[in-house]
């Protein structure tokens, strides 16, 4: 069993944030929490129905980047960020070299993101959360690779969805050096 | 719709970036057909026998070669599991791969029938003939290795098992396609074989698609 007593619940304005030790189930977590894996027992509700019923709606309000990145390494940052603009259904056009000039990757824009390093790549992948409009972020160690000061212009990021109404929910080892307010910790032990 | 039109770019440019993808297929399927009259001698009568049947395993042959990297980069690096988790877009996804899947290894064979029909000595009946099912036979080679590059995804090196998956299926459209193109060349009335073998793509085309979407969900679940 991967899980024992777990009771966990995100609601809008909420950061949830999953801590533990490497294999302590962080990521089988977050991929249960996504609908990608079924849990063997215990329930998921998504508002007060149960998530099964509603995998549509709740795939429809989900935006979730996984331990991978989702960058295709052949295509350039800006073919990235199409194709999941595209693939996400916004409503809404993007500028894309304004959004790239924004991340730091000024220049960058057109250039195959295997000749990009592993942080400016985590960029690519993570430029979806300036434009969705899903509300419920699922995040698998977003830190992974960036810099201080991306760092702290993701957390600015995510104070501004929180205060939109968002709830995140990410794995990180980092402490969160922003203040957020309604700040949950969960931290995974295991026991063998 | 739109999302779709912009997964197919996509899938264009790819290939446009990694030619060695769909060239090598093709460049395969010329070799053996290029090798095969040097191989069993200059007998005119001999190649016309055995055309149908060495096209139709080469182009099979072919387009299973092409298949095994399909879903492997998007794979690794998470696409297909990010799509799965926004469930909605990933059937668009699918008919993307389906669609420039046939257009880089399904297309170039039919381009290259005549070429073909000159190196195995096919005549002009034939040849029509051989035309024909490849153009109603590569959809279809397409669709089924398209759904077990779909199931095999996840396997290491799944190269093997997905022509121990796939070989199986293809047999019946190997059957009726030599058959038809024999017909052909016999001066036979050959509409019955393309009528099953149009029946068969229809059948495929129906369900194959869904096949692969669940394939790929079992494969990141």
């Amino acid at each position: 069993m991967l899980f024992e007593q777990l009771d966990l619940s995100v609601a809008a304005g909420q950061l949830l944030q999953i801590a533990g030790k490497n294999g302590a189930g962080k990521s089988s977590l977050l991929r249960i929490l996504a609908g990608l894996a079924q849990p063997e027992q215990g329930q998921l509700y998504f508002g007060t129905t149960p998530l099964r019923q509603v995998m549509p709606e709740f795939a429809a309000n989900l935006c979730y980047i996984g331990h991978q990145s989702g960058v295709h390494e052949q295509l350039t940052a800006r073919e990235n960020i199409r194709f999941w603009h595209a693939a996400t259904a916004e409503p809404q056009a993007i500028d894309d070299y304004a959004l790239l000039g924004q991340l730091g990757l000024a220049g960058l824009e057109d250039i195959p993101c295997r000749m990009l390093s592993a942080g400016q790549q985590r960029r690519v992948s993570l430029a979806r959360l300036w434009f969705t409009r899903r509300q419920l972020w699922i995040l698998d160690e977003p830190f992974t690779a960036l810099d201080q000061a991306a760092i702290t212009m993701l957390q600015q990021h995510f104070l501004l969805h929180l205060q939109q109404g968002g709830a995140i929910v990410l794995t990180t080892h980092q402490k969160l050096t922003l203040v957020f307010e309604q700040l949950i910790s969960l931290e995974l032990a295991y026991r063998w | 719709m739109v999302t779709l039109g912009c997964f197919i770019k996509r899938e264009l440019r790819l290939l446009a970036r990694q030619k060695a993808d769909w060239l090598n297929p093709v460049l395969f399927f010329v070799i053996v057909l290029t090798l095969f009259p040097l191989g069993v001698g200059p007998e005119p009568n001999l190649l016309r026998l055995m055309a149908p049947g060495v096209v139709w395993i080469a182009a099979l042959l072919s387009v299973l070669l092409a298949a095994e990297r399909l879903f492997k980069d998007d794979y690794r690096n998470g696409v297909i599991e990010q799509l799965v988790a926004a469930r909605q877009p990933l059937l668009s996804f699918v008919l993307a791969k389906l669609i420039t899947n046939w257009l880089s290894t399904g297309l170039p064979l039919v381009l290259l029938s005549p070429l073909v029909a000159l190196l195995l000595n096919v005549d002009s009946a034939a040849f029509a003939a051989l035309a024909l099912t490849l153009l109603l036979g590569t959809p279809l080679l397409s669709l089924l290795s398209v759904l077990g590059a779909a199931l095999t995804v996840s396997a290491d090196k799944g190269g093997i098992l997905l022509a121990l998956l796939i070989l199986p299926l293809y047999i019946p459209l190997l059957i009726f396609a030599s058959a038809a193109v024999e017909a052909a060349s016999m001066a036979m009335p050959y509409q019955g074989q393309l009528a099953i073998m149009l029946a068969m793509l229809l059948f495929a085309l129906a369900l194959v698609p869904m096949a692969v979407q669940s394939a790929l969900k079992l494969n990141v679940s």
